[in-house]
C-alpha cells in the first residue's frame, strides 16, 4: 500500500510541473486523492481508472458530455453511490489521508464532513428554519440560541438571510427555484462541512439566480473546498480554479455489444483546459466541436 | 351554425386554432358525456345509502340512544331509557384496541418493506403475504381467531380486537407502503447528504412527508374494521350488556347489534338497527374529521 501511495504522489505532480503553475497560485493541501477509481453499477462500469487530486479552498469543476461519469465520480466522493443498489467503487479514494471506502469508514461520518447540493433543489417539507437546523440537529446540537445563530450564519453565507429573515417559520417549499437552491446550500453549510459537492446546482436556474450562486461560491471558497459538476462551460471558466474534463470511451470490439465507460481525459488549471488543452478531445469539447 | 359564421367571419390570414371538426371533436364530446354519466352513476349508491340511513336512523338517535342499555328486541324504540349504549362502548373499545395493535405494526411493516427491505426475499415475502391477507374473507379471520384463541381463552372483546386487527393489518401495510413510495427520493438523498442515518432519514423526512396519506389509509382500515360483523360473531358472542373489560367476558358491538336487530321481526328492533347504523357512520365521520385536523398540523409545510 505504501508503495502505491508514492506512485500516486509522483503521478499527480507530473502534470502540475508540466503545465506550469500560474505565478502566485500555490496549490493548497490535498483534500481528495483518487487513485485508479472505477465505479460500477452492477456489471456496468460507469467510470474507469480516474486518478486526480482535489485541493483545499479551490473550486474544482467537472465538465464533459452526458454519460461521461462526472456525476458518478462526484457522488463517490461522499459515498452517495452507496445508496444505489449494486453500485461499487474500485480503486482508492483518500480524503485527507483517510481511506473513504475503508471498512471502518462510516458513510454518515463521511457525509457530515462532505456535504452535497443536488441538481434539483430539494428543500424538506418543513419550515425554512427547520430546513437549516436539520443538519445541526442530527449532529446533536440542541438549544434555541445556538440553533438560531447557526441558522442565521448559514443563511447569511448563502446570501438568503435578507430575503427570508421575516418568514423563517414558513414552508421551505414556498421559495422560488433560486431561493430554494440557496436554501439547500445554506442547509449544507449549516453542518459546517469541509467539502461541498455540487451536482449541476444551477442547471434549473435563470442567469440571475445562477449569478447569485456563483458569487456565493466565490465567497465561501475561502472556508470550504468545492467540487462542482456543470454542463455549462462558461460557468466552469467563471468559477473554477481547476477543471477536469471527462469523456465517454467507446469500446466496440467486433462480436461484442457496445460497451462504454467514462474516463478522465484531462485535468488541469481551468485556464489551461480552456485556452491551452493538451488533448484533442478536450480541445474539441471546449471549442464546441463535440458533445 | 355559429361555428360556421365564426369561420366565415374570420379575417383572412388569421389561423383557425379550434379543434378540427369531425370525429376528434365528436369523440371529445362523447367521452366527456360518458365521464359525467359515470360520475353520476357512482353517486347513486353513495347518496342513496346515506339518505336511507339518515332518514331511517335519525329518529332513533338521541343521547339516550347512545348511552342507554339494550332492551329485549320485542320492546319499542326508546323503551324505558333504552338504546345502544353497550354496543357503542363495545365498538369503541374493540376497534380502538385493534387499531392500537394493527396501525403501529402495519406502519412499521411498510417502513421495513419500502425503506429497509429493498429487494430482499423477506421484504418480498411480507409484501406478498400482506396482499394475500387482504383477500382473506373476514369470516375466515373470525374462524381463525376462534380456533387459536377463543377455544382456549373464551369469548372476549380482545378476541374481537385480534380478528379486526388481522383485517386491518394488510390494509395499513399496503396503503402506508404506497404512500412511502411516493416520497421523492431526492428528499431522502438530501437528508443522507447531511450525514443522517437511515433511521433518522425515515423518522424525520420520509414519515413526515407521507403522514397525510398514512393517516388516511389507517382511517380507512379503522372504518372498515368498525363495520365488520362476521369476524365478531365468532369472537365476542354479542351480548346485550355493557362489558368495559376488554380482556375477559363476552362483549358486543354496533355491527353485531345491527345484524341481530335487523334480522328480528320487531319494529322497535328494526328502528334500533337503523339507529346503530347511523351511529357507526357518524363515528367513522368524526374519526375522519379528527384525523384531517391532526394531519393538517403535520403537513402544514407541505405546500
Amino acid at each position: 500500500m505504501e508503495q502505491r501511495e508514492n506512485e500516486i504522489t509522483a503521478k499527480v505532480t507530473v502534470p502540475e510541473t508540466a503545465t506550469g503553475r500560474r505565478p502566485g497560485s500555490q496549490a493548497g493541501p490535498t483534500v481528495f486523492d483518487l487513485d485508479k477509481v472505477s465505479v460500477y453499477y452492477g456489471a456496468f462500469r460507469a467510470v474507469t481508472d480516474v486518478s486526480m487530486t482535489i485541493h483545499e479552498n479551490e473550486i474544482t469543476a467537472f465538465i464533459g458530455p452526458s454519460g461521461c461519469g462526472k456525476t458518478t465520480v462526484l457522488r463517490s466522493l461522499n459515498r452517495m453511490n452507496d445508496l444505489i443498489p449494486g453500485a461499487r467503487v474500485d480503486g482508492k479514494i483518500r480524503y485527507r489521508g483517510a481511506g473513504l471506502y475503508d471498512v471502518q469508514a462510516s458513510p454518515t461520518a463521511v457525509r457530515r464532513r462532505i456535504g452535497m447540493v443536488f441538481q434539483k433543489a430539494n428543500p424538506f417539507p418543513k419550515s425554512i428554519y427547520d430546513n437549516i437546523a436539520y443538519g445541526p440537529r442530527i449532529n446533536g446540537i440542541r438549544g434555541k440560541s445556538r440553533l438560531d445563530e447557526i441558522v442565521e450564519t448559514a443563511l447569511r453565507q448563502a446570501a438568503l438571510w435578507d430575503e427570508v429573515k421575516d418568514r423563517l417559520g414558513k414552508s421551505g417549499l414556498g421559495l422560488s427555484g433560486g431561493q430554494a437552491q440557496r436554501l439547500c446550500i445554506a442547509r449544507t453549510l449549516a453542518v459546517e462541512p469541509d467539502v461541498v459537492l455540487m451536482d449541476e446546482p444551477c442547471s434549473a436556474l435563470d442567469p440571475i439566480a445562477t449569478g447569485r450562486i456563483e458569487d456565493l461560491m466565490q465567497e465561501i471558497k475561502s472556508k470550504f473546498t468545492i467540487v462542482i459538476v456543470t454542463h455549462n462551460m462558461q460557468q466552469a471558466t467563471r468559477v473554477s480554479d481547476r477543471t477536469a474534463f471527462f469523456s465517454v470511451l467507446r469500446n466496440e470490439k467486433p462480436g461484442q455489444s457496445d460497451t462504454r465507460t467514462g474516463v478522465l481525459v484531462e485535468y488541469d488549471r481551468t485556464a489551461n483546459i480552456f485556452d491551452n488543452p493538451k488533448d484533442e478531445r478536450t480541445q474539441a469539447y471546449v471549442t464546441g466541436r463535440m458533445g | 351554425m355559429a361555428s360556421a359564421t365564426a369561420r366565415h367571419g374570420r379575417q383572412p390570414g388569421v389561423p383557425d386554432l379550434r379543434e378540427p371538426a369531425g370525429w376528434r371533436r365528436g369523440k371529445n364530446q362523447l367521452m366527456t358525456a360518458l365521464m359525467v354519466l359515470a360520475f353520476l352513476i357512482v353517486l347513486v349508491p353513495l347518496v342513496l345509502v346515506l339518505y336511507l340511513v339518515i332518514q331511517k336512523g335519525a329518529q332513533a338517535i338521541s343521547w339516550q340512544f347512545l348511552t342507554g342499555s339494550i332492551p329485549p328486541n320485542v320492546m319499542p324504540l326508546g323503551f324505558n331509557g333504552s338504546g345502544m349504549g353497550p354496543a357503542v362502548v363495545g365498538t369503541l373499545e374493540i376497534t380502538g384496541f385493534a387499531a392500537l395493535m394493527a396501525i403501529p405494526l402495519g406502519v412499521l411493516g411498510a417502513v421495513y418493506i419500502n425503506e429497509y427491505g429493498g429487494r430482499s426475499v423477506l421484504s418480498k415475502v411480507i409484501s406478498f403475504m400482506s396482499d394475500v391477507m387482504t383477500g382473506v374473507p373476514s369470516v375466515v379471520m373470525g374462524l381463525f381467531i376462534y380456533t387459536i384463541w377463543v377455544l382456549h381463552f373464551g369469548y372476549s372483546g380482545l378476541a374481537g380486537s385480534f380478528a379486526l386487527a388481522c383485517l386491518m393489518l394488510p390494509i395499513v401495510i399496503r396503503s402506508t407502503y404506497e404512500m412511502l413510495r411516493l416520497v421523492p427520493d431526492n428528499l431522502r438523498q438530501g437528508s443522507y447528504a447531511l450525514g443522517a442515518t437511515k433511521s433518522r432519514v425515515t423518522l424525520t423526512v420520509v414519515l413526515p412527508a407521507a403522514v397525510g396519506g398514512i393517516v388516511s389509509g389507517c382511517l380507512l382500515a379503522v372504518a372498515r374494521a368498525a363495520g365488520e360483523t362476521a369476524p365478531l360473531l365468532f369472537t365476542i358472542l354479542t351480548v346485550e350488556t355493557t362489558n368495559t373489560n376488554l380482556f375477559s367476558g363476552a362483549n358486543t358491538a354496533l355491527s353485531a347489534q345491527i345484524f341481530a336487530n335487523a334480522t328480528s321481526p320487531y319494529v322497535g328492533a328494526e328502528a334500533r338497527a337503523w339507529g346503530a347504523a347511523l351511529t357507526l357512520i357518524v363515528i367513522a365521520f368524526v374519526l375522519m374529521i379528527v384525523a384531517r385536523i391532526i394531519t393538517a398540523r403535520f403537513t402544514r409545510y407541505s405546500r
